[in-house]
């Protein structure tokens, strides 16, 4: 459930970059409050445990496939909410530099699907008042099993309001739904059942540690409004976004061009201003949704601008035959170029 | 998220040791380094969803982070193609539903969604190539020094230290109990659920006991709670370069379809 940078336009990664450094920074402040100073190898070392947990593999009944620790709902159940997310944000980093799984501009997609809900939604709302009041075996299976698929599921569903709202894969929002929801049902219930063997056997060999944690874990209680504000804004500007990314061709664009009016004065105005609106066009980094709606008025804006050296051609290849074949031989002797850069460059038998 | 395999883990440490080379590019500053690198995917997630042929220029970026920084490319392809899966599966869609014409290469009509899969899979190498070839060419230290210079709360630098300075051990210590596993249980290495929770059980409680006497080492050497990060001199006119340099290109490729232009030179084609 990494998502790729592919998958993401800079105003969705931006906008979850900036949710998510506000969480770590949020904890982060937490944590040096109620800091335990031996919480700092802990935190580290269980980060690298759960990339270690990953080798082992269990299998799962009934099925030909195996299964293993995911790590957020292990991890808040450890460390608490707070330290758990610094430790989940830490490893999807890791991976997303080490491993290519994830980007750098999704990282802050993945930090909040994978690091917010375990932590924040289903430890505390579902895990501890499931688990309050004695820790039977079956009750501990039980709230195990629903915190993690419920976790699951919100991370699932947020994937998919993320990518609706970059506008960049075609597929449909139901199709999208259906096909993400029962995969994570099911990788949810076999984090559960992971989760619920680890938990069940630390109870059973060295229980002070799971009774060690609540001292941070108290502390969210009294944020919880704020973090449910913060979710539910993020759920509503998500869908509002998806709604509108799925209803118009180009909504995005639209709306922004119904509150800045620029594409207006781009095609209309001369001299230095339209220049400007010009290059802000083409310099702007939000994606242009309606690439054959838009297609006509960009040229004409190309054309109707006063004729500088710059202004060779549109912005992106037009849809008629001259043009893409000219982005095919430019692309193509691009790509040559970059390889013969690449030949140049090739390091040396050299030993390291 | 995929199975972790050993292989997986060897090759992270060959990662280690790219990092740990020494040529112009491993010198310059860690934060213009990660600054250029998400500028450069911020310029490539920004086009239109339908662009090809701009996307290529920007192939100049990741080629020349691997090649000046003594990578060798195979590695990189290799951890380009096991990443792909997630962006493939979601990426096919596009061309089922996604079936307008955009373009004809003589008889044969282009849709949109085949144009927009051709897009997304580019746009998913130059990505990931350019995060990995960040990571191999800057190191995890550099990268968290420079990150903390940036803003990176002090926590979460030292976090991440702290996870990569003791990935190695701890993964050696599971690939440990893997392989006694293995040894023992006559190669039917997926365990039953009550045997997983004790040996992953097992491993966090060596884990957390670790740990604890990783903090008493600290201590006794006078750690105080909060971790020092040794900070990198200031920019030089190399780093500066670096930075401007490659910014600038970045707006032009993103402000002219270059390869067109090109394409345009050498077919003759009106504009």
């Amino acid at each position: 459930m990494h998502m790729a940078d592919a998958l993401i336009s800079p105003a969705v990664g931006g906008t979850m970059w900036i949710v998510s450094a506000g969480l770590i920074a949020y904890c982060a402040r937490k944590l040096k409050q109620t800091m335990r100073d031996n919480l700092v190898p802990l935190m580290g070392v269980l980060g690298a445990f759960i990339f270690a947990s990953q080798m082992i593999n269990f299998s799962i009944p009934a099925t030909g496939s195996s299964g293993h620790l995911g790590g957020g709902l292990i991890l808040s159940v450890l460390l608490g909410p707070h330290a758990a997310f610094i430790v989940i944000a830490s490893v999807l980093t890791v991976q997303a530099l080490f491993f290519a799984d994830g980007g750098l501009l999704a990282l802050g997609c993945n930090i909040f699907n994978l690091g917010f809900f375990p932590a924040f939604i289903a430890y505390p709302f579902i895990y501890r008042p499931l688990i309050r009041g004695g820790r039977g075996a079956i009750r501990a299976l039980i709230a195990a099993l629903v915190a993690a698929v419920v976790g699951l599921q919100l991370g699932a569903f947020s994937v998919v309001l993320e990518t609706k709202a970059s506008g960049i894969s075609e597929l449909p929002f139901s199709t999208f739904v259906l096909l993400m929801l029962p995969i994570h049902l099911a990788i949810g219930i076999v984090e559960g059942l992971a989760t619920a063997a680890v938990v069940a056997f630390v109870a059973r060999a060295r229980p002070e540690v799971l009774d060690a944690e609540p001292a941070s874990a108290g502390a969210v209680t009294g944020l919880r409004s704020v973090l449910i504000g913060l979710a539910m804004a993020a759920l509503v500007i998500g869908g509002a976004v998806s709604w509108f990314a799925s209803t118009h061709p180009d909504g995005l664009e639209w709306a922004i061009a119904k509150v800045t009016g620029k594409e207006e004065v781009a095609g209309s105005s001369e001299g230095i201003r339209g220049k400007l609106a010009e290059f802000q066009g083409k310099t702007s980094f939000l994606p242009d949704y309606g690439f054959k709606a838009d297609e006509e008025k960009e040229v004409i804006a190309a054309s109707a601008s006063p004729a500088g050296p710059e202004d060779v051609g549109p912005e992106w290849p037009a849809v008629t035959a001259g043009t893409s074949v000219s982005g095919i031989v430019g692309g193509l002797i691009t790509l040559g170029l970059v390889c013969l850069a690449g030949f140049a460059l090739k390091p040396r038998r050299t030993n390291i | 998220m995929p199975i972790m395999h050993l292989a997986n883990w060897i090759e992270v440490g060959r990662m280690d040791d790219y990092s740990r080379q020494d040529t112009p590019l491993h010198r310059l500053d860690a934060r213009v380094k990660a600054v250029t690198t998400l500028a450069c995917i911020v310029a490539v997630m920004s086009f239109p969803r339908y662009e090809v042929s701009a996307l290529m220029p920007f192939l100049f970026y990741p080629m020349a982070l691997t090649g000046m920084g003594r990578i060798p490319f195979g590695f990189i392809l290799k951890k380009i193609i096991v990443a792909s899966p997630f962006a493939l599966a979601i990426a096919i869609f596009n061309p089922v539903f996604d079936r307008e014409a955009a373009f004809m290469i003589g008889p044969v009509a282009v849709s949109g969604g085949w144009l927009s899969f051709t897009s997304i899979m580019l746009r998913f190498v130059l990505t990931v190539w350019a995060a990995l070839a960040l990571a191999a060419c800057t190191g995890m230290f550099r990268l968290c020094a420079g990150l903390e210079r940036l803003g990176m709360p002090r926590i979460f630098a030292g976090q991440l230290l702290f996870l990569y300075r003791y990935l190695f051990v701890v993964v050696d210590e599971g690939a440990r109990m893997k392989r006694a596993l293995e040894l023992r249980s006559g190669a039917i290495v997926p365990v039953s659920l009550r045997v997983y929770g004790s040996l992953v059980g097992h491993l966090l409680l060596r884990s957390m006991g670790r740990s604890e006497r990783i903090h008493r080492a600290m201590v006794a050497r006078g750690f105080d709670g909060a971790i020092k990060i040794v900070r990198e001199p200031k920019f030089r006119p190399a780093d500066w370069a670096f930075l401007l340099g490659w910014s600038a290109f970045f707006v032009a490729a993103r402000a002219w379809n270059i390869p067109a232009l090109i394409g345009n030179l050498v077919t003759g084609a009106a504009p």
